[in-house]
């Protein structure tokens, strides 16, 4: 958990704890991310910051009852603004042996766990992989457990609504969740309207559902005969007054580039091709038609942002989106797309790699790639969003900077960013400055390659406007005229501009900032991406601690913000903590010559706050507070 | 907006660029080049509505030298990037040009997947059966044996049919003419124009250099009449240099066999050509030398269907609300939304 302490006092008085990680765990069949969906709402409802992650089995349709087959999701709450989904679980409900089995290890010592007792029985226990139930053993010692055959108490609680035995034991879920609603004092009504609406034209379903919601709430009433339970007391944030949605980081990649495309007055071309974990932007802006925005499902990677360069090139917004292999397969179009000078959106949901890697993990190890990873000298914009709100305003600067400079954006987000979810303040569209898009229109002054003279950005020339007709391509081209050029003065001239133009980026983005801490001192952490929340939330707590210790988190990866060196320059030590093997340390340390260090975690996971607070304290000194 | 004054009509010339062409002196590209800027004055293009997009390679070098709007692209990637600047705006008239390495050994899979998802894009492949530019390796089209800098004791791999692939990609216009044949050729690429969706149209072309006169044997002007065939839809499939000869159904392998009128034929037994029959297009594509002569014209053409950018295009209009801006506060606030109020 995500520094707060569960203090449970004596009887049946609530306990009070700032915040409280919950993981609800069991078989892909057992509704588990619905289950963890309707606690989030009631939580939100509450008055309680929260993240979510939801941590789906890689296997389509795994066997019932195996530990690969296990679904989970975690939810970290509280009385206070809540930045990861939490580093250990308070509690965790196993609907399986599997789910324990596979979950066990992030519950915290002295963590309840509420099982699922009637699915411990010697066929489950043996496809989980345990010889003996440990429900009975000495092995969760270290644990409270709440022990309850569920699926008795469901089968019984359904059977007036006329379920068959089956649809009963699917309710269970709901009996589950009624008895975690107990536990923290949470309203059942607003799940109970979802569940009469979800299954309006089923109604025995309907009703069998809210049952088992109300007997596990009530199961959790007459608890008294279990005292390692107790209604827990989370009290409401501090949250800003407003509109609020829960968001997934896809969600909001996908309507801040519908927004950004509304804004540039262009239509989106969204081509792409399914992979793990992007896909979900292809599925949410499909759906959104209605926004002029038309995707199209490509036959690979290449054809994907080369259809996008071709809609960009007739005066779309082309976008394309993937992961680390498939943007690896894009690169020689991402090239074009820089030399003939066009706008393109290019999305990396990064994942563990190298080659197929980790597909379902993150990791943030496509950084080089972004900035690097091309054939001759190919500069262009790489941004990279922070959490899942960020996402939005990320993409809408990414439409933004493409248009403007006339320029392929990388836009890097990963895997935990795309699926996991936070409240969100919902925007006000009106307040975002539009850019509508200024295409070329008259044939005596146009040349293609004609700049900008505070951009450096060529005009945009849309085919289908008369006198503009003119010819670009991969070969050099003459700056001005864009006709094919192999004279090396203009090769030098045409690397330059485009290096420049690239450059001057950062003359148009603001200053970058400390997150937390003092603006220069003994030490900051500079991130980039998903590790915001960890970074954010060990740095919080050390300086509560008393030490000097300073945050700094990069949108914006290349160009590097203008003042940034500076900054850096203020602090006596740089530490930089990454989801890879060092990549944003050593560009920083071959850009400014200074002696970044950097903290590496390479493990399909994001990092924990304990670690980072244990990596800032040993560079000050080690005073631990 | 500029009020642009245009000419009645535009010839050919109105179709040139003034960039200096560089093929070799002799190249069959030029011949290709000619006609297709006829085609264009014939059948009325405005330039400013015609885009010519190309991978890589010879013929790629193509929309350099057309007056229109050009796009040169990357190696193999002329259908993708074509296809979204279509969805883009189905407006333009978009011409794909490539050769036989670029359309069918690196893009095969984009040439594959346009022709059968039917996008409204006139596809040239310009087929010489050879890398010209890299200077002289066989391609997929390049016959059995031929003997190149890569393959000096001779190739191994069998060559693709193209129209016999595109075809067998759901490709629903597929003709083949050769550079040479001017009449033929603009005639064909005018067929290819006015159909609807994707077409397919494969010119035998000439590489002076690396691959001199490798379709001698039925493009040169004294053997083309025994040695092709012109296929005209509901016209018999007749040819020789008296017209006397004919296709003719073998029904016991299924097949084609030819016939000369009066010795193993009457007039009556010659198949007519029906443009729509995909069962006789695919023996009229598969047909080669020596045993058959080479088809040529119009192969298939199937009845128009909707295009994929017409269809996307409906599906995008029935979504959208006519007349009214979308509003973005809509999509922000669908599904479950709560408020936190002023404490």
């Amino acid at each position: 958990m995500d520094g707060g302490v569960t203090s449970v006092s004596a009887g049946q008085a609530p306990g009070e704890t700032e915040t409280s990680v919950v993981r609800f765990a069991g078989d892909s069949g057992d509704g588990m991310q619905l289950t963890g969906g309707q606690f989030t709402l009631s939580t939100a409802i509450a008055g309680n910051d929260l993240a979510t992650f939801p941590d789906f089995p890689a296997e389509i349709r795994a066997p019932v009852g195996t530990t690969f087959g296990v679904s989970a999701f975690q939810i970290n709450f509280g009385g206070r603004k809540i930045k990861t989904v939490g580093d250990q679980l308070d509690v965790l409900v196993a609907m399986n042996p599997a789910a324990l089995k596979v979950n066990l290890a992030d519950l915290k010592d002295g963590g309840l766990i509420i099982a699922d007792q009637g699915t411990f029985n010697d066929k489950n226990l043996r496809k989980a992989g345990y010889e003996e139930n440990p429900l009975e053993g000495e092995t969760l010692t270290n644990y409270k457990v709440l022990s309850v055959d569920m699926s008795r108490l469901t089968s019984e609680a359904v059977k007036p609504h006329g379920l068959s035995n089956k649809e009963g034991l699917r309710t269970k879920n709901m009996w589950a969740l009624g008895l975690v609603y107990w536990m923290y004092g949470r309203d059942r009504s607003a799940t109970a309207d979802w569940l009469k609406n979800k299954f309006a034209k089923i109604p025995h379903i309907a009703e069998g559902n809210v049952a088992a919601l109300n007997a596990g709430h009530a199961f959790g009433e007459t608890i008294e005969q279990h005292p390692e339970v107790r209604p827990i007391h989370v009290p409401a944030a501090d949250i800003a007054p407003g509109l609020y949605r829960a968001v997934t980081g896809a969600q909001a990649l996908s309507w801040g580039l519908t927004a950004g495309s509304q804004l540039a007055n262009l239509r989106m071309v969204f081509c792409s091709y399914p992979i793990t974990p992007a896909s979900v932007l292809l599925h949410t802006l499909a759906n959104l038609k209605a926004y002029d925005v038309e995707t199209f499902q490509a036959e690979d990677e290449i054809a994907a942002i080369c259809a996008a360069l071709g809609a960009s090139y007739a005066g779309s917004l082309g976008v394309t989106s993937s992961s680390g292999p498939g943007i690896a397969l894009k690169t020689e179009a991402l090239g074009l797309a820089i030399s003939t000078e066009l706008p393109l959106v290019v999305v990396n949901s990064q994942r563990g790699g190298p080659s197929t890697g980790l597909p379902t993990k993150t990791e943030q190890s496509d950084l080089f790639q972004a900035v690097w990873g091309r054939n001759g000298d190919a500069p262009l914009c790489v941004l990279a969003t922070r959490s899942p709100s960020d996402c939005f305003d990320v993409a809408i600067e990414a439409v933004r900077i493409a248009v403007r400079y006339m320029t392929p954006v990388i836009l890097l987000t990963d895997g935990f960013l795309a699926n996991a979810s936070e409240p969100w303040l919902i925007p006000d569209i009106d307040a975002y400055e539009p850019f509508p898009t200024q295409f070329a229109d008259d044939p005596e002054s146009f040349q293609p390659f004609n700049r900008d003279e505070d951009t450096l950005a060529r005009p945009w020339a849309k085919p289908g406007t008369p006198g503009l007709e003119h010819r670009i391509g991969g070969i050099e081209k003459a700056n001005g005229s864009g006709h094919i050029s192999y004279d090396p003065d203009n090769h030098q001239l045409m690397t330059d501009l485009r290096a420049e133009k690239i450059a001057k980026i950062a003359e148009d983005v603001p200053l970058q900032t400390v997150d937390q801490g003092p603006e220069t001192g003994k030490l900051a952490v500079v991130g980039w991406g998903s590790t915001y929340g960890p970074i954010s939330r060990a740095v919080t707590e050390s300086l509560a601690e008393g030490n000097e210790v300073s945050h700094i988190h990069l949108r914006h990866i290349w160009p590097l913000p203008r003042n940034l060196k500076e900054l850096l320059s203020g602090f006596d030590q740089i530490l930089v903590p990454e989801m890879n093997n060092g990549q944003l340390v050593r560009l920083l340390r071959a850009e400014y010559l200074l002696p970044a260090e950097g903290f590496n975690k390479i493990a399909g996971k994001p990092f924990k706050i304990r670690e980072l607070k244990e990596a800032i304290q040993s560079r000050l000194g080690g005073n631990s507070a | 907006m500029t009020q642009q004054t245009k000419p009645e009509k535009l010839t050919p010339k109105d179709f040139a660029t003034d960039q200096e062409v560089r093929w070799c002196p002799g190249c069959g590209d030029y011949a290709i080049l000619k006609s297709v800027q006829k085609t264009l004055a014939d059948i009325g293009a405005t330039p400013e509505d015609t885009v010519f997009i190309s991978g890589i390679g010879c013929a790629a070098r193509f929309p350099y030298y057309m007056a229109t709007y050009g796009f040169h692209t990357i190696h193999g990637r002329a259908a993708a990037v074509a296809t979204g600047a279509k969805l883009a705006n189905p407006d333009l008239d978009i011409w794909v040009v490539g050769g036989d390495g670029d359309s069918l050994s690196i893009g095969g899979n984009h040439l594959m997947h346009a022709l059968r998802r039917d996008i409204d894009l006139n596809y040239l492949m310009f087929n010489n059966e050879i890398y010209g530019l890299t200077k002289g390796q066989y391609s997929p089209t390049s016959r059995l044996g031929t003997q190149s800098p890569s393959t000096p004791q001779g190739s191994l791999d069998k060559p693709v049919n193209a129209a016999a692939f595109a075809l067998g990609a759901g490709g629903r216009f597929i003709a083949r003419s050769g550079d040479i044949m001017q009449a033929h050729l603009v005639q064909t690429l005018t067929k290819a124009h006015a159909h609807k969706g994707m077409s397919f149209v494969e010119i035998m072309q000439n590489c002076i250099v690396y691959n001199d006169n490798v379709f001698g044997h039925f493009m040169e002007k004294k053997v083309q009449a025994e040695a092709q065939i012109r296929v005209e839809h509901g016209q018999p499939l007749r040819f020789g240099a008296e017209n006397e000869k004919g296709l003719v159904l073998d029904v016991k392998t299924l097949g084609l066999k030819i016939a000369t009128i009066g010795v193993d034929a009457e007039e009556s037994d010659i198949l007519v050509h029906d443009e729509t029959n995909p069962v006789l297009a695919m023996l009229l594509a598969r047909m080669e030398p020596p045993h058959f002569p080479v088809a040529m014209g119009v192969i298939y053409a199937a009845p128009a269907g909707e295009t994929y950018e017409a269809e996307m295009e409906a599906q995008m209009q029935s979504a959208a609300k006519p007349g009214a801006k979308p509003d973005l506060k809509k999509l922000l606030t669908s599904g479950h939304t709560w408020s936190v109020d002023q404490s």
